[in-house]
């Protein structure tokens, strides 16, 4: 099937869970920003949680459908869509996505999942080398995307519990583990609220703040980092690594957002504010597993969901 | 052998020993043995000036009671055991990558001021850069950048106050106490003495990194007729 995109939105770009496996080149993982949201909103329509699907920014896409289908949309509020539900849209139907009431990035799948070429094992889109995706770029007016022929129908009429949804806010507490150079500044930074600057992007949510100060001098040699990795730079602002951050980084490490917050920080507009607060690896890892339980069970839950 | 959690999701292991040759030879044969062996749940081995970084999905390490990061980091010690003097011969032997470039004119538009910081006249400083023998310490920054060690101290110049907003692909550059070629079109701070026609990072070549941490650099000067002829 073709969706015909008559308005891209602010930012939309197809993608996937990323490319693992190739850091050591400098290439990220990159993939969605709120991984969580794009792996539900594929389970919704019965796709693998890998399919790729559309990320948009903000104010979404207009999007015509050339055949029958299935979508769903999770992450930020586009109210274009019911929520939590795979959506059945007719050939020539046109879908305006609009401004998020809250959050920032939502996920569009389609049964089939969209249908660009791999590269470097993955159908993401890394604007930085202009590789993957839709031609390396983010989406324009007009462009046309393929979907893989799907048949694939519901069964009933349902939707998920909303709980199984990391709990998106404005004003989140994110999780982290200390980072390597935590030591090197004050405590200030587990009690301070930042906001997040509008100079962020998918290389990074910039923080404003309090300036952190460094107590200690001197470079430190460079090393890798990960999304997650809060780090601070002679500005004392912080900025959290995310999926298209470059993968070796000299500037000190105060912490590391744990997997299962990210998505937090991927749903944050300019504006909003976040409080960090540490928690242990063993937790940071427990919450981890407990949400792979709940998706597989999910996964199981649904497999009857579909014909 | 030292390990630290970078997050949930990755560690990184520091051989004892810091910068000495026979540490960094331990940590880029540890390296190597990870990467080739694809366990699953290992996404990828990082090396990185002393440390190597491995990247984990702490799912797949999370049988049996024992707490994922525990059981990553006995994986990895028991790989760094079988690390024997063989293996180690194997990487000692690090690849030799000589790298084109076309110095100055169009291609490097700041060897002139290089040449003035350095109170050297251009030909001197083509003559220092491609002289030296340098290091990959590390592949980061963006895909494909290398992290070299080894400008000669003469050639230290400060960035650019106003980085460009774009550099062109291949470009070779100073800054500060560092050399490196930027991959791609991106912006850039650092002066540019020259351009290489290689590509440093292409996604259709099986290896699409052209270089690796580990690889011993050199430059070599060509003429605009040889960089405009390369294929």
């Amino acid at each position: 099937m073709e969706i015909t995109v008559h308005r891209a939105g602010m930012l939309t770009t197809v993608q996937d869970l990323g490319r693992p496996g190739h850091r050591a080149a400098g290439v990220p993982l990159g993939g969605a920003m709120d991984r969580c949201a794009l792996r539900l909103a594929n389970l919704l329509v019965g796709n693998p949680e890998n399919a790729a699907a559309l990320e948009f920014t903000l104010i979404g896409p207009e999007l015509e459908f050339s055949a029958d289908g299935l979508i769903a949309v999770v992450g930020g509020n586009f109210a274009a869509v019911p929520p939590l539900q795979p959506v059945r849209v007719a050939a020539g139907e046109r879908l305006k996505l609009g401004a998020a009431r809250s959050g920032c990035r939502g996920y569009l799948a389609v049964a089939g999942g969209f249908s660009v070429d791999p590269v470097l094992g993955s159908r993401g889109t890394y604007l930085r080398a202009g590789i993957g995706g839709y031609q390396g770029r983010a989406l324009r007016d007009g462009d046309v995307v393929a979907a893989e022929d799907c048949a694939r129908s519901v069964v009933g009429r349902w939707q998920i519990d909303e709980r199984i949804l990391p709990p998106y806010t404005a004003a989140p507490t994110v999780r982290v583990v200390r980072g390597a150079q935590a030591a090197e500044f004050g405590e200030e930074w587990l009690t301070a609220e930042f906001k997040l600057s509008p100079r962020s992007d998918r290389m990074g949510a910039r923080l404003e703040g309090p300036k952190l100060v460094r107590r200690v001098e001197g470079d430190l040699v460079s090393s890798a980092v990960a999304p997650g990795t809060v780090q601070v730079p002679p500005d004392g602002q912080p900025i959290v690594l995310m999926a298209d951050a470059q993968t070796i980084g000299g500037y000190p490490q105060l912490a590391h957002v744990i997997a299962v917050d990210l998505p937090l920080v991927a749903q944050l507009r300019p504006g909003d504010t976040l409080r960090f607060a540490e928690v242990s690896l063993d937790e940071a890892h427990r919450l981890m597993l407990a949400r792979e339980h709940a998706l597989a069970i999910l996964r199981e839950g649904l497999a009857q969901k579909f014909r | 052998m030292r390990f630290a959690a970078l997050g949930d999701s990755a560690v990184v292991v520091e051989c004892d020993g810091g910068a000495e040759a026979s540490a960094l030879s331990r940590v880029r044969a540890l390296a190597a043995a990870l990467t080739s062996e694809h366990r699953a749940g290992i996404d990828d081995v990082v090396p990185a000036y002393a440390t190597v970084t491995v990247f984990y999905d702490p799912v797949r390490f999370a049988a049996n009671e024992t707490r994922p990061y525990e059981q990553v980091c006995h994986y990895i010690a028991e790989r760094a055991a079988l690390v024997t003097a063989t293996t180690l011969g194997e990487t000692e032997s690090f690849r030799r990558i000589e790298i084109p470039v076309c110095y100055g004119g169009d291609h490097g538009p700041d060897l002139g001021l290089v040449a003035k910081h350095c109170g050297l006249s251009e030909e001197a400083v083509v003559a220092a850069h491609s002289g030296a023998d340098y290091a990959v310490h590390a592949i980061g920054f963006a895909p494909g950048f290398p992290y070299l060690g080894g400008l000669p101290e003469v050639l230290h110049t400060p960035r650019r106050a106003t980085p460009r907003t774009s550099v062109p692909a291949g470009s070779v550059g100073i800054g500060g106490a560092q050399t490196g070629v930027y991959p791609l079109a991106t912006p850039g701070g650092w002066q540019l003495i020259g351009r290489t026609p290689l590509r440093l990072f292409d996604v259709a070549r099986a290896e699409p990194a052209l270089l690796r941490a580990g690889d011993r650099v050199t430059f070599r000067p060509i003429g605009e007729k040889e960089f405009a002829a390369w294929k």
